[in-house]
């Protein structure tokens, strides 16, 4: 009963919310995460003249699935939808722009009579992919998130390494620092998001894909088995830690950490965070992309989140106004990462340059990464995160290697797929 | 769940009120109408229309007939039965630590014969319950942890030295039993004291009198007088636990995706409905659940004995 409960105060509270939805006045409804509330904000201060509706909730971070469950509601409800929503996911335009039991797809497509294709053109080459289905758009990419090198510059000085550029350097620096400097580190994958994103699409295995609708997934690939040897060796070695990066046990050894691999978002979210690393400014800089070194010189991406606009608005001309500010602006525009848009990541990096936080050539490492992005790895209705965490996860703690139980992370991201309509082979 | 187990009223016609004017009945009536009409509305607008819903829902798709479609492709599902096994698991080991563990205490803590002690352990025994469902298991998650929690001795004793190590699948059925217990048992030990005090003395002196101890007194004529509210607390646990949500799905975002999102049936059920957006293959899970726990009930109604008067 507690459940039924529950489930149906979900619902009164979910449809009464956004029941004062856009009608012929204007006035829209935005459903933000908190981290993008005082975007908002801010343009409610700059345009007075359009009400926002605001309403917060976890943007499905950890694939939660919030914004599919909530617009479930609505379809179902018949009404009820938002006009512009927030998503942490890269992954939502492969329900959102489809038509489901019956109700038209909930994103609109923003190059037919939405957006121009002038400003949609100003995006960086690539950063729209993950929501353009069919040759058409149904989102605009809030901030990129292409994976770097993050390494920090006394550290290596004071132990006399040089920076890794291929992957095969990173191993190895791995062995030298697990046998001269023991308790030092380079990376996590405490997380459900590091293996797959950081260390298996940036090493170029294909074991996320989508063919038409198929889904492949191929752990035995060479490149897959490359990222899975490296990472059961760094595991054994313990050059990477199976601590989450956003926890009290990393953070308290954070002052072993020599490098690692990770996000354009690590800025914020780990080297500037007063409770994570907090580096001193000087002490931390951002490397080009780890390769393989016969491989191509590509990397992965974790997130950047997307705003959406509802197909179902009444209020389109505030929806476009809505959108172009936040993503362009200077105080809304990637929210604190990396903007999505090219001018206004210009003026990003350049801030982040004058500010001299950085060492080494933050610039450029950023921009080819964030230009380098593989481009082999799909975004179906499913995250391969959850699969990390039901079989890797648990398997790593139990003493036992990826190697062991990579057939079953396969085949659990295969019946995932099934699951959601994939056909499988 | 404290209102549903009250204690029914005893029987009005019962002798003595049955002599006196119609009058006293009307009004009783009455005041039972006014007691019994909120709950007959609540019940019919999220329950039974709910439930009327639930059945059209589970034998369509998009609105035409479907027979048993729905119910084969949810079977067919490969989480399915893993789903069914991690809640009977999870129930075999709550409801009969519950039943051994409640009575057993209810009985000890009846059998103290002083006042305050008494009243503070039955106090104590029933704070947790307080504690709201999603809130207990945050509480829990923090025992749980072993780099926070305040019994991590206990944690590391058992070889746990981490959260992920503390939540594995095989686990939790006792994890998931112990959460439960601590949250719901409070309640109902107290009811079982209710229950035990309403024993006659008489009974209890006579057995003494022809020499039973407290062992023999609690094994021939508490325990078997309690055998109603056994079976009523049985019912409620069964039906509740086969529903089981909140505790896996908090656990599920805590452990980021280690205790999976399709643990229990309830989850399952959740995920048709706004993972995949089928409605119909969730309303084929629920009805499952519901004749399950229909079919135990009535079992447990009449061999219990529920509805007999003495």
């Amino acid at each position: 009963m507690k459940t039924l409960r529950i489930a149906l105060l979900l619902a009164t509270a979910l449809a009464a919310g956004p029941a004062m939805a856009a009608d012929a006045s204007n006035e829209i409804t935005v459903w933000v995460d908190a981290t993008r509330q005082p975007a908002v904000e801010v343009f409610q201060k700059a345009h007075p003249e359009i009400k926002v509706n605001m309403v917060v909730d976890d943007g499905s971070s950890g694939a939660s699935g919030t914004f599919q469950t909530k617009i479930g509601l609505a379809d179902q409800a018949g009404e009820g939808w938002p006009d512009v929503v927030f998503s942490t996911q890269n992954n939502d335009a492969a329900w959102a722009a489809k038509e489901t039991n019956g109700v038209q797809a909930f994103a609109a497509a923003l190059n037919k009579g939405i957006l121009d294709q002038s400003f949609l053109d100003g995006f960086t080459p690539g950063a729209l992919d993950p929501v353009t289905v069919d040759g058409n758009v149904y989102g605009l990419r809030n901030d990129l998130a292409p994976v770097l090198f993050w390494y920090n510059k006394p550290l290596l000085d004071q132990f006399g390494y040089d920076i890794p550029k291929t992957w095969e350097d990173y191993q190895a620096l791995g062995d030298k620092l697990a046998k001269d400097h023991p308790g030092y580190f380079l990376g996590s994958i405490g997380d459900s998001f590091e293996g797959p994103y950081i260390y298996y699409w940036s090493g170029q295995a294909p074991i996320f894909q989508v063919k038409d609708d198929e889904f492949v997934s191929n752990v035995d690939d060479p490149n897959a088995a490359k990222v899975t040897a490296l990472l059961d060796h760094m595991l054994k070695n313990g050059t990477v830690t199976q601590e989450s990066v956003f926890s009290a046990p990393f953070a308290a050894k954070a002052d072993h950490l020599v490098a690692i691999p990770g996000p354009a978002w690590y800025s914020g979210a780990i080297f500037q965070n007063p409770s994570s690393v907090n580096a001193k400014p000087g002490t931390w800089g951002a490397a080009p992309p780890l390769y393989w070194e016969k491989g191509d010189k590509v990397t992965g991406n974790v997130g950047g989140g997307v705003w959406y606009a509802s197909s179902h608005t009444q209020n389109p001309d505030a929806v476009k106004t809505f959108l172009e500010f936040v993503i362009t602006n200077d105080e809304t525009a990637g929210t604190g990462g990396l903007p999505a848009y090219q001018a206004a990541a210009a003026k990003w990096l350049d801030k982040q340059a004058s500010a001299g936080f950085y060492v080494g050539d933050f610039k450029n490492a950023v921009s080819t990464a964030a230009s380098t992005v593989w481009d082999g790895w799909a975004y179906p209705n499913f995250s391969p995160e959850t699969a990390w965490a039901k079989v890797i996860t648990p398997a790593l703690a139990a003493g036992k290697s990826i190697s062991d139980v990579a057939a079953d992370w396969q085949k659990e991201m295969q019946n995932e797929a099934q699951v959601v309509g994939y056909t499988v082979n | 769940m404290t209102i549903d187990t009250e204690i029914p009223a005893r029987p009005a016609r019962g002798g003595r009120l049955a002599g006196r004017t119609g009058h006293a009945e009307a009004a009783q009536s009455r005041i039972a109408w006014l007691f019994v009409g909120p709950y007959t509305l609540f019940l019919l607008a999220f329950g039974l229309l709910p439930l009327i819903y639930t059945i059209y829902l589970a034998f369509t798709k998009r609105g035409a007939f479907a027979g048993i479609s729905n119910f084969l492709k949810v079977f067919k599902d490969y989480r399915f039965l893993p789903a069914v096994e991690h809640v009977g698991l999870y129930l075999a080991v709550w409801l009969v630590s519950l039943v051994v563990l409640v009575v057993l205490l209810a009985v000890i803590v009846h059998a103290i014969g002083v006042r305050w002690l008494s009243t503070t352990v039955r106090f104590v025994f029933y704070i947790p319950g307080a504690v709201a469902g999603a809130s207990s298991v945050m509480l829990w998650l923090f025992v749980l942890d072993p780099t926070v929690s305040p019994v991590a001795f206990i944690l590391h004793g058992l070889g746990l030295n981490s959260f992920v190590e503390a939540v594995q699948a095989d686990r939790l059925p006792v994890v998931l039993a112990v959460i439960a217990f601590w949250t719901g048992a409070g309640g109902w030990i107290v009811v079982m004291y209710g229950a035990l005090n309403n024993i006659s003395r008489e009974v209890i002196e006579a057995a003494r009198i022809d020499g039973a101890g407290p062992i023999r007194i609690a094994w021939s004529i508490q325990i078997p007088l309690l055998r109603k509210w056994i079976s009523y607390m049985v019912i409620l646990s069964f039906a509740g636990g086969t529903q089981l949500f909140v505790e896996p799905r908090v656990l599920a975002q805590a452990s980021r995706g280690v205790v999976s999102q399709d643990y229990s049936l309830n989850q399952l059920a959740f995920l048709y409905a706004f993972k995949q957006s089928d409605f119909n293959g969730s309303a084929a899970i629920s009805l499952m659940l519901l004749i399950v726990a229909l079919v135990l009930s009535v079992a447990f109604v009449f061999r219990g004995g529920l509805f007999e008067r003495n």
